[in-house]
């Protein structure tokens, strides 16, 4: 199956007060057309900045340095010129951030911010049309007050509201690709189950491949046809999720789920910060798509 | 729209509680002030029985909680009492001089706004490129000396040296306008004198840019400090992820949040060009309330110099009730909340 994204050994460096610092060292993941993928590791292992790398953001920062292969349906996106990165944003690829309700426009009703979404694809549709085109994408998230909701500002809504919002914002335009940045951590569990579950079928069913970013490891064994596992800007193990479910191959990777508290009770798991084992080569499963 | 009233209606009843100790303070102060100002009304050559009356038709005999009482007793009446000084009703005075300082204080306020904000959301969206340096040292120097001092050095740079402004006045004396509101630049239009308002124009703007001056460079620097803050948000790395273009994040979707916590202040600095206006009006010789209330507080004008600072006050005030507005206006959050918060 071909590949709706490639990263091939991305590096990333940032200029800092103390010379250059890497923060990624040369990872390389891809995604394929309607998959689910997981990039899962700690804080401050390089998860954010690979799917800022993607979406071209990054490397507006003056301090960055972006070096390795980026191809977007079979794309070298490091040749396209920033107008035509930016034209591919919001279009064909979208994405979903943490906190809902921080990530839309706090001076803005929905409507307005939903009808320059849609307008990405169609900027010459009218208010009115975007308005009806915006009501039936959030029938489909199971909004059907949507009227109220388009008049509404983010903070007259609540969180699970606003995140089904940027669901139906992020899959309005039909992407290739979604890119989900830990979506609804910032919510409740509850909540969070919920949308992510709706998430998961939508994208099913319009077979919109994912790039899933998480620490959460539950979240992933349910939602992720594959795993890239990282750990300080590298990519420790890749493969099938079941696979690395069942035979976790790489240090890192016991450890991260070994992290996860039962609710069997058993206390909290003790864990190292660090052990040189974390930084043994790459473990890869092999195996297609699961 | 109900929330928006509450506000309204409370912010007018702070007002004028602001107004009634305003007149007081001013009215004590005033009266603490030495000399005789039936003395100096009437000059060293008057008789003391001259003196005497005149302190005892000014009601200067009596306790000056009294004096306030008939003052309070006048002004519900729409009188502020004659002024020694014109020998005119004070009322009077100030409706001649007032639209003179006001259309300039507006048009300084249009130029604050408009040059103003437009240099902040620039600096903003080229943060830490060299647009962005160029303005931020471009401010600093505007808020760097007062505005008289901004008068004097554009009245001799582009008056003078380069004279492509008229170097005093409101208007061409060969122009003969009617006066309907005392603003010139409306009085012009509803003569429909074109040739005229363009000369209003020519006359106005070199005294409204010194006087904005610092202005300018207050909202350029607040509006780039608040919108790069903004820039950081989530909703602005969004907007950014969905490819809106920079510009439209800039003019819309960073400018619009930063705006709120800027106009208060903006607000502020446009009510404080009342008091500066005083010292631009004297470097221009603009005929404006400016002249008028340094004659009458040096010649102790007692009913002129409450009626100027009353007057001062209450557009003051107005100007931060049409700011609040403007803020719950701007701010879903106010306008839609129940309790009408501040």
């Amino acid at each position: 199956m071909s590949d709706v994204l490639e990263v091939r050994d991305l590096c990333l460096r940032f200029r800092g007060y103390s010379g250059m610092s890497e923060v990624l060292h040369g990872i390389s993941l891809n995604v394929r057309a309607g998959e689910r993928v997981a990039l899962v590791g700690e804080s401050g292992s390089g998860k954010s900045v690979t799917a800022r790398i993607v979406l071209g953001l990054l490397q507006e920062l003056p301090s960055a340095r972006v070096e390795g292969g980026l191809f977007f349906e079979g794309e070298d996106l490091n040749r396209l010129s920033r107008r035509q990165w930016q034209a591919l944003r919001g279009t064909s690829i979208s994405m979903i951030f943490q906190d809902p309700t921080s990530s839309l426009n706090p001076v803005f009703t929905i409507g307005t911010q939903f009808a320059e979404v849609l307008r990405r694809r169609d900027p010459k549709l009218s208010r009115e049309a975007a308005d009806e085109r915006a009501g039936t994408l959030l029938q489909s998230v199971s909004i059907h007050d949507h009227a109220r909701v388009l008049s509404a500002y983010p903070f007259q809504l609540s969180g699970g509201m606003n995140q089904r919002v940027v669901i139906a914002m992020a899959l309005a335009n039909h992407p290739s690709l979604l890119i989900a940045d830990e979506p609804g951590t910032a919510l409740d569990v509850t909540v969070q189950a919920q949308t992510l579950k709706l998430m998961h079928e939508l994208v099913e069913r319009s077979g919109t491949a994912v790039l899933f970013i998480s620490h959460n490891l539950g979240v992933v064994r349910e939602f992720a046809d594959r795993v890239f596992v990282i750990y300080r800007g590298r990519i420790v193990e890749q493969g099938p999720t079941r696979a690395i479910f069942e035979d976790p191959g790489h240090a890192y990777t016991r450890a991260l789920m070994a992290a996860v508290p039962r609710i069997t009770g058993g206390g909290l798991p003790e864990l190292n910060d660090s052990e040189s084992a974390f930084l043994d080569p790459m473990v890869v499963h092999e195996g297609g798509k699961a | 729209m109900s929330a928006v009233l509450r506000l309204l209606s409370r912010r007018l009843g702070i007002s004028l509680i602001v107004l009634v100790g305003v007149s007081m303070l001013i009215f004590g102060i005033a009266r603490v002030i030495p000399g005789d100002p039936a003395r100096i009304a009437l000059g060293p050559n008057a008789t003391e029985e001259q003196v005497a009356n005149l302190r005892e038709a000014l009601h200067l005999n009596d306790p000056v909680v009294v004096q306030y009482g008939y003052f309070v007793a006048d002004l519900l009446q729409g009188d502020l009492g004659v002024s020694l000084f014109t020998n005119r009703p004070v009322t009077l005075d100030i409706a001649q001089f007032l639209p003179a300082t006001l259309e300039l204080v507006l048009f300084a306020g249009v130029l604050m706004v408009g040059i103003g904000l437009p240099l902040g959301m620039w600096s903003a969206r080229y943060r830490g490129r060299w647009p962005d340096h160029l303005i931020r040292v471009v401010s600093l120097l505007g808020v760097s000396a007062p505005s008289f001092v901004w008068a004097v050095i554009l009245m001799l740079l582009f008056a003078f040296f380069l004279p492509v402004f008229p170097i005093a006045g409101r208007i061409t004396d060969s122009f003969e306008i009617t006066r309907v509101t005392g603003f010139l630049l409306v009085d012009t239009l509803l003569a429909r004198n074109g040739a005229a308002f363009a000369d209003v124009l020519w006359h106005i703007f070199l005294p409204a840019f010194a006087l904005a001056v610092s202005g300018i460079g207050q909202a350029a620097r607040l509006t780039r400090a608040n919108m790069v803050e903004t820039y950081d948000r989530p909703y602005v790395e969004m907007a950014q992820a969905y490819g809106f273009s920079a510009r439209r994040i800039a003019a819309k979707y960073a400018f619009k949040p930063s705006l709120i916590p800027s106009l208060t202040i903006i607000g502020l600095d446009f009510a404080a060009m009342l008091g500066n206006a005083f010292l631009v009006e004297a470097v221009f010789a603009w005929p404006g309330l400016s002249r008028y209330g340094v004659a009458v507080i040096l010649r102790k004008d007692l009913n002129a110099i409450i009626g100027t600072v009353l007057i001062i006050s209450a557009t003051f005030l107005i100007v931060n009730l049409i700011v609040d507005l403007l803020i719950a206006f701007l701010n879903p959050r106010i306008r839609h909340s129940e309790r009408g918060a501040s």
